[in-house]
């Protein structure tokens, strides 16, 4: 079953956001879904190291993250498709007042 | 898989099945640690535990450590347990508790004799305790023996793609083989206890399930604290993981599918008359829940790492896995199972639970894991407040 390694993983088809199986550089990306094992590409526009996550969709501040098929949180800023998102533009929707 | 070895253990007094034969050197409190530790000094092959706790602590903080005492004496790791502490009271209560199992047990307190005297009596019970401990020989166990507790830690995202699902695969094989699996780590299910919810056998579990939640969840939010960086954790952060909804949801994928068949308060042992896969509420913090799990009778530890922890506990061996490249490469003494090759698509998900059974299997019989190996042996309480 063996194919070739994809760059990114998302976990569900209609997930929001990927994460990077080796550190990237920007560019244009070969990737797969987990569950339904859906093959598509995305540009990324930033660098970004093993197992950290990028946009798949334009996202607008208060807009949720979406995966695992599940909301895991809100953008706290705008993102752009392919922007790399942690802390700086991601929180928490439960814990309010865990934010950076 | 057709060729299995078999699993073989040790059957104890009460029926319970361990896979180690400790012979432990349990203080009751931080002021018996250094005749605990002595005693293991003069009689090696026993194991001191030292704690930091055990004075002053009052109502449901002081029973929690009476039982991770006394589940810890009971765990059936331990083939024979030397109970010190300053006073003779409580030293006494752990030690009947643990008897209630016919495992061999003594007590010994302080106050007094003094360390001398205590090291010379403790040690010299010790001696005859290890002597025959050393004689009981392994028998034919089934899955259905024995305890798996799980818990993650330093997770990252790797974890909820590749490390988590490959326990999972663990969890959802001992259950059906007729085991029992305990999980917990209650605030890391927020964004997914909904989840967890679900997958209760019934109304009465679901609705214990989540006033355990609640109540714990309360008990944070009522600090109205910025959790970013504790949960989660800067290693999270480092390793990917944004909130704790995202960090939850790679927690849960570790849990099987096996329906979730009872609720256990911190350190309590399930009904032996029903297997399955257990919530225990405790902290996600990894030696206080890895303790708390072994109380409760856990025997064998699975637990899935991204960025790399490197916990043990003293008489339960826990066996590390990652499906992050780097942490295999750079911690491999710390790594019992490197799964990122299911990143790779390298193999599938049945493909990484069969390699994880393999290595479980070798660990039951005798086979130490890497935090054996490296003597990591965290023994952490859960404290619910201040002492008096």
């Amino acid at each position: 079953m063996a194919i070739t390694p994809p760059q990114f993983l998302l976990h569900h088809d209609g997930d929001n956001v990927a994460v990077a199986m080796t550190d990237l550089q920007p560019g244009t990306l070969q990737g797969r879904s987990v569950k339904e094992g859906t093959e598509s590409t995305a540009v990324l526009n930033h660098a970004i190291p093993l197992g950290h996550k990028f946009a798949l969709a334009d996202l607008a501040e208060g807009d949720s993250i979406i995966k695992y098929g599940i909301k895991v949180g809100l953008a706290s800023a705008a993102i752009k498709k392919g922007d790399y998102i942690h802390t700086h533009n991601m929180r928490s929707y439960r814990w309010e007042a865990s934010r950076a | 898989m057709g060729s299995k070895p078999r699993l073989m253990g040790y059957r104890r007094e009460n029926g319970t099945m361990g896979i180690r034969n400790h012979v432990i050197i349990l203080p009751l409190d931080d002021l018996s640690n250094a005749a605990a530790e002595a005693v293991a000094k003069v009689i090696p092959g026993t194991l001191a535990l030292p704690h930091a706790f055990g004075r002053l602590q009052f109502g449901e903080d002081l029973q929690l450590t009476f039982d991770t005492l006394i589940g810890t004496g009971v765990n059936a790791n331990v083939a024979a347990v030397v109970v010190i502490g300053i006073e003779p009271k409580w030293t006494q209560r752990v030690a009947d508790g643990i008897a209630k199992t016919g495992k061999p047990v003594a007590a010994f307190s302080i106050e007094g004799k003094g360390d001398l005297q205590v090291i010379q009596e403790a040690s010299r019970v010790a001696a005859m305790f290890l002597q025959d401990a050393s004689g009981l020989v392994r028998t034919e166990a089934e899955m259905g023996d024995m305890i798996m507790s799980i818990k993650c830690g330093e997770s990252d995202t790797t974890s909820g793609l590749g490390s988590c699902p490959t326990t999972s695969q663990a969890v959802d094989r001992w259950v059906d083989a007729g085991g029992t699996v305990f999980f917990g780590e209650t605030s890391e299910l927020t964004g997914g206890e909904h989840l967890i919810a679900e997958r209760c056998i019934d109304a009465a579990t679901r609705e214990l399930f989540q006033l355990t939640y609640d109540n714990y969840i309360k008990v944070i939010e009522a600090t109205g604290a910025n959790l970013l960086g504790s949960q989660p954790t800067q290693g999270n952060i480092a390793g990917g993981l944004t909130t704790i909804e995202e960090k939850a949801l790679g927690n849960i994928a570790k849990t099987g599918s096996v329906p979730v068949v009872g609720v256990l308060k911190p350190a309590e042992m399930p009904s032996a008359s029903k297997p399955g896969l257990y919530f225990m509420d405790s902290s996600s913090a990894a030696a206080e829940c890895v303790t708390l799990m072994a109380a409760g009778g856990a025997v064998i530890h699975l637990f899935p790492t991204g960025q790399g922890n490197v916990i043990g506990n003293p008489i339960v061996p826990v066996l590390k896995l990652t499906a992050n490249i780097k942490t295999a490469k750079s911690m491999t003494e710390h790594i019992d199972l490197d799964v990122s090759g299911l990143l790779r698509y390298e193999y599938d998900l049945t493909k990484a639970g069969d390699m994880m059974m393999d290595v479980i299997y070798d660990t039951v019989n005798g086979r130490l894991c890497k935090a054996e190996v490296m003597g990591h042996r965290e023994f952490t309480f859960t404290k619910l407040y201040i002492s008096a």
